[in-house]
């Protein structure tokens, strides 16, 4: 069963990407979203049907190489469980969505066929995500980690016609290089000291790891630290962290599908699995694991800032995913790897159905994406409205206090601030409530300004605007169920207490018997659990006294802060800087080896010698061809002697 | 006894006795009639001798006391230039017929020269050497000047004389300084003086004599000069004949001397041949860039891709005789193709030698063009083709010989060689619309042509299995 999931992806990939000629592109997207259809079904079985015992599939062997040898297998245990559950229904309503999305798209000519293509490489990824999480060894991870690469990149750049969609598509792999190098040197580092990429082995060595020394970079390091911290970078570029943020946000030219499936629900949520896949090696490593809450704080408030004021609404809903991300690291960071596993399951519907509901909007408007020009949508587009609403409510946090009744975001993300509170960072712990406010800022103002108030921007386009067919709102509906219960039912295995937890997750990740931070989570005391509430609904109120209240306070507060509002309309600047530090002197040094090594010098040498020197040989050859019969003998001659002089100053010597 | 030795030399005998045959019939029937027939008859006995010699006798076997010897190294070469001579034979029939100087001497003439180059590679002394070089050597001097009232065509076979005369006179010099030290000329008894004491500065000098007279034959850079001038001036069937057959023999024969007699003497003989290999390669390929005559440009590519072989001689290994061997077999395969092109190459009836008349030939003989580039891709030794792979054989003979620098040097000079191949590839390719060549092509050159370009493409999966014979003809050789 396990292998039909695996491969049905890839199957539907095949036929709808080499196939479609000969089935039609209607014939190629159905066999694709079928075959994803049974995959998420298969994948539910399978999770429900767990019996926690962690399993092993083998399919065939793969790499022996000296003391390299690996399997290709499946890792079957909770944490690929839940990853199973998530690609694949999220993959699946995100193919039954784009019949409706792509069906008619002006980025095409007329008569071109794209349709197939694009449903191909959507099956492909979602195949590539499943190699990742059901990797059993490192290297077969690195591979799925690549794929991945690979279909992100095709997908944001499926727009090729458009500079700005190439052009996203490559800083997003090249910023993913960045953080694959990390994650290289981590695997190599690992196998270097373990000789193994199996995690099983490498799990069980984690001891001495973490008390063997390592010489990286002239310094000694902790191995455990350093291998850890390695890894880390690695979900640092796949997961858009700070630093390595940068391409998620241009990701957005890809189709709004793409941005659901691989920007929100899956893809980026990789580093997250890879941190809490090495749940063993990360338990071992304090100083890393402090990095990684100090990374996902921070990113989750930069984040969130950046997303109060851009324009574009999916952009915003990107912030939002980035900022979601750091929540992940945090929870993560401190130890409780259920709990970022929690977040990153109800973060993939209601960040799935977001996107899908934005995509509904911008399909609406005829692929208007600027917030300024909505607004007043509520009666046009009412089923889009609500989904997106229930989306708001998830991601924001609502729900009864101190209960466990509320959408899924209110308890993921309230049980992420408890055990940041409770992992004793109160760095974490603040920003992690600051930037829940903002994320209740961005999310209302963005349901706002686009449902609310007057209709702006261009009129035809408004009176035009239409609900999206069916096929794009069922999905909707399907992630709305799972955006409002699926806290609620999942509450007690992800963060009830250390034995519900310990049971649930079993071997497929490791808490270390002094870390209590699942268990002073529940303990924390009241104001900290009712601050992820408060802080929501501080955020809600300024929004709705900025858009609906105040429509012109805005404009005005912004014209008052304008240096801190261009800080962070140009999202701190990270992309000057980074053009300044990284691709100008890059540039720099490639025209100068492009101009003057190889053009000068490669070139001009070989070119000197091509029609300089050998011409003036050639010359030289023809002209010795004389004709005369003495030359030619007297060239025999002088070779003769030649050879013979030589030949007995040195071979006579012997 | 007798009878024993005249069995081994038994093909030589029956070649000889069908050119007698072949003379007498054509001289009291037909005269120049009877040339058509002849040509087929001769062609058709050289392959069947070929395929005596291939599938007939075993094992190594020396007659008249060690002057003939018998071995798979000897069979390997004789089934080379069988049938590459025939191959050239059957070739130029047209093409010496439509210009009237089809001779029934043609035929018989490159007999004589067969058997003198079969008497060669089979060679087990300095007297036999030089009676199977002289019989060689004679009859393709006559062969260059088979166009008497042609001057271009008695002033090559007149070069070719006169250089050749030198040469076997250094050659003769070399013998008798070889048996004035050595005491004998039986390759067993050389082999046997330098074994027992060291090597003679009288012994040096004849090996160096002896060398540079087959660096004649090979043209090998600085004994080219001739080689040019009477590719030129023969009659092409005639060049055809000189680029093939000759060649082999003469190879074969430096490799015998080499490894027979002064098999002791390898620190010697190897650096002469690497140093004649790199000036052979570097001067056929810088001074065939200055070429426009198609016929001088092969006789360069000769020059070049002798030095290439020479490379695998100069290893001084078994692996490299084997792979000269491989590599001459690639060798005389491309140049029967190329050949066969250059002999239909006219133009209103008239044979063309300049390669600008090439211009946009691709457009009008598309199928030709084609086995055309392959047989410059292969002679240039681009990879996919088997030339590629003789290339690479030689050169990793060197490298395994610790003479790095050699194959170093054959690639560089393989680079500059490339460039006049892929000129021609251009002119049929890119060139400018100009006057065409005649469309026809006699059927016998067609299938040679499309053979060949043929067998480089497709001798790539195995090279049709000559490696381990090459390998078993190498082991016999060197011990």
């Amino acid at each position: 069963m396990e292998t039909i999931i695996l491969f049905a992806p890839l199957v539907g990939a095949l036929i709808c990407g080499f196939g479609w000629r000969v089935i039609g592109e209607k014939g190629g997207q159905a066999t694709a979203t079928a075959l994803l259809f049974l995959a998420a079904l298969l994948s539910w079985v399978v999770f429900l049907g767990y019996d926690g015992q962690p399993r092993q599939i083998p399919l065939f062997r793969w790499v022996e190489s000296g003391s390299l040898a690996t399997e290709w297998a499946i890792r079957l245990d909770r944490l690929t469980a839940i990853m199973l559950v998530v690609i694949n229904s999220v993959s699946a309503l995100v193919h039954l969505y784009s019949f409706g999305y792509m069906a008619h798209d002006e980025n095409w000519k007329h008569g071109e066929h794209y349709k197939a293509r694009f449903f191909a490489y959507l099956s492909f990824f979602t195949f590539a995500m499943l190699m990742l999480v059901t990797a059993d060894n490192l290297l077969q991870m690195f591979f799925g980690w690549e794929g991945v690469g690979v279909a992100s990149y095709l997908l944001i750049g499926f727009y090729w016609r458009k500079p700005s969609a190439s052009a996203a598509a490559m800083k997003a792999f090249i910023v993913n290089r960045v953080g694959d190098f990390g994650f290289l040197l981590g695997i190599f580092g690992l196998f270097y000291l373990t000789d193994s990429i199996q995690f099983d082995t490498i799990f069980q060595a984690v001891p001495q790891i973490a008390e063997t020394s390592i010489t990286f970079l002239w310094t000694e390091w902790n191995a455990a630290n350093l291998l850890a911290f390695l890894l880390f970078v690695g979900a640092m570029g796949k997961s858009a962290q700070l630093f390595l943020h940068t391409w998620l946000p241009d990701a957005m030219e890809g189709p709004t599908p793409v941005s659901a499936l691989i920007h929100a629900a899956t893809m980026v949520t990789a580093g997250v699995f890879l941190v809490c896949r090495m749940s063993p090696l990360i338990e071992y490593a304090p100083q890393a694991a402090q990095f990684i809450v100090f990374i996902g704080a921070t990113t989750a408030f930069f984040a969130a800032t950046v997303g109060l004021v851009q324009n574009d609404i999916k952009r915003v809903i990107a912030y939002s995913t980035c900022s979601q991300l750091g929540y992940m690291f945090v929870a993560a960071g401190v130890g409780v790897y259920s709990v970022a596993m929690f977040h990153l399951f109800t973060h993939a519907f209601f960040k799935a159905m977001l996107f899908l509901g934005a995509g509904s909007v911008i399909h609406a408007m005829h692929h208007e994406q600027d917030l300024r020009n909505y607004g007043g949508l509520r009666k046009k587009i009412p089923y889009t409205y609500w989904a997106m609403l229930l989306g708001t409510l998830a991601i924001t946090g609502v729900g009864i206090p101190l209960t466990h009744f509320g959408f899924s975001g209110f308890l993921s993300k309230d049980a992420v601030i408890e055990s940041a509170y409770a992992g004793g960072t109160a760095y974490a712990f603040w920003m992690l409530v600051i930037a829940a406010a903002m994320t209740s800022f961005y999310s209302w103002r963005l349901m706002f300004m686009t449902f609310f108030g007057k209709p702006r921007g261009d009129k035809h386009t408004h009176e035009h605007a239409h609900e999206s067919p069916m096929v794009m709102l069922i999905p909707l509906g399907v992630l709305a169920i799972g955006a409002v219960f699926a806290g609620m039912i999942w509450y007690t295995p992800f963060f009830g207490d250390e034995h519900a937890v310990g049971d649930w997750f079993g071997t497929s990740i490791l808490m270390h018997p002094e870390n209590n931070v699942l268990h002073d989570a529940h303990y924390v005391p009241l104001w900290v659990r009712l601050s992820p509430f408060i802080a929501m609904l501080i955020g809600l109120a300024l929004a709705w006294q900025f858009y609906i209240r105040r429509p012109d306070l805005p404009g005005k507060l912004a014209a008052n802060q304008e240096i801190l509002y261009k800080f962070l309309l140009n999202k701190w600047y990270f992309d000057e800087i980074y053009d300044f530090i990284f691709v100008r002197p890059a540039r720099g040094l490639g025209r100068l080896l492009w101009r003057k090594g190889d053009g000068a010098v490669i070139d001009g040498s070989i070119n000197g010698l091509a029609m300089g020197v050998v011409p003036f040989f050639t010359r030289l050859a023809v002209r010795a061809q004389t004709g005369y019969i003495y030359h030619y003998a007297f060239a025999m001659v002088i070779g003769i002697a030649i050879l013979i002089t030589w030949m007995t100053l040195s071979g006579g010597a012997e | 006894m007798i009878s024993a030795d005249i069995s081994i030399v038994l093909p030589e005998i029956a070649l000889a006795i069908f050119a007698f045959g072949a003379l007498m019939f054509g001289v009291y029937t037909g005269k120049d009639r009877t040339a058509p027939l002849l040509i087929w008859l001769t062609a058709g006995f050289m392959v069947a001798l070929a395929f005596w010699l291939g599938v007939g006798a075993t094992g190594n076997r020396e007659a008249f006391g060690g002057m003939f010897v018998n071995d798979a190294f000897a069979r390997f070469a004789k089934v080379m230039i069988l049938l590459s001579a025939a191959a050239v034979l059957v070739m130029g029939q047209d093409y010496m017929q439509r210009r009237d100087m089809l001779r029934f001497e043609f035929p018989v003439l490159v007999s004589l020269s067969v058997i003198g180059m079969m008497i060669m590679v089979s060679a087990g002394d300095l007297m036999a050497l030089y009676m199977g070089l002289e019989l060689q050597s004679l009859a393709l001097y006559v062969l260059a000047s088979i166009r008497r009232d042609h001057a271009k065509s008695t002033e090559a076979g007149l070069k070719y004389f006169m250089l050749g005369a030198l040469s076997s006179g250094l050659l003769l010099y070399g013998a008798s300084l070889t048996y004035g030290f050595a005491g004998t000329t039986v390759f067993s008894g050389i082999i046997t003086t330098l074994q027992a004491g060291d090597m003679s500065l009288g012994l040096l000098f004849g090996l160096v004599f002896l060398l540079t007279g087959l660096a004649f034959k090979v043209s090998a850079v600085p004994f080219h000069m001739w080689t040019p001038d009477v590719y030129e001036g023969a009659p092409t069937p005639v060049t055809a004949v000189f680029a093939t057959a000759p060649k082999i023999a003469a190879m074969a024969l430096l490799a015998r001397l080499a490894h027979d007699a002064f098999g002791p003497a390898v620190g010697d003989w190897t650096q002469i041949l690497a140093v004649l290999a790199v000036l052979s390669m570097f001067l056929g390929s810088i001074a065939a860039i200055g070429q426009r005559d198609i016929k001088r440009l092969m006789a360069y590519s000769s020059i070049a891709h002798m030095g290439y072989a020479l490379v695998g001689l100069a290893a001084g290994t078994a692996g490299g005789v084997q792979a000269m061997l491989v590599y001459m077999a690639i060798y005389v395969t491309m140049n029967v193709g190329a050949f066969a092109f250059i002999l239909a190459m006219e133009r209103d009836g008239r044979p063309v030698t300049d390669i600008r008349s090439l211009n946009m030939y691709s457009r009008h003989e598309p199928l030709k063009a084609l086995a055309l580039l392959v047989l410059m891709f292969s002679l240039a030794g681009v990879p996919p083709t088997v030339g590629f792979f003789g290339k690479l054989y030689v050169l990793r003979a060197a490298v395994e010989a610790d003479m790095t620098w050699l194959a170093i040097a054959g690639v560089i000079a393989s680079v500059i060689g490339a460039y006049y191949y892929l000129r021609i590839v251009y002119f049929m390719y890119f060139g400018e619309e100009g006057e065409t060549l005649d469309r026809r092509m006699p059927p016998v050159q067609w299938g040679l042509l499309m053979a060949s370009a043929a067998v480089m493409i497709v001798g790539v999966v195995n090279l049709f299995g000559i490696d381990p014979l090459a390998a078993v003809a190498a082991q016999t050789l060197v011990r």
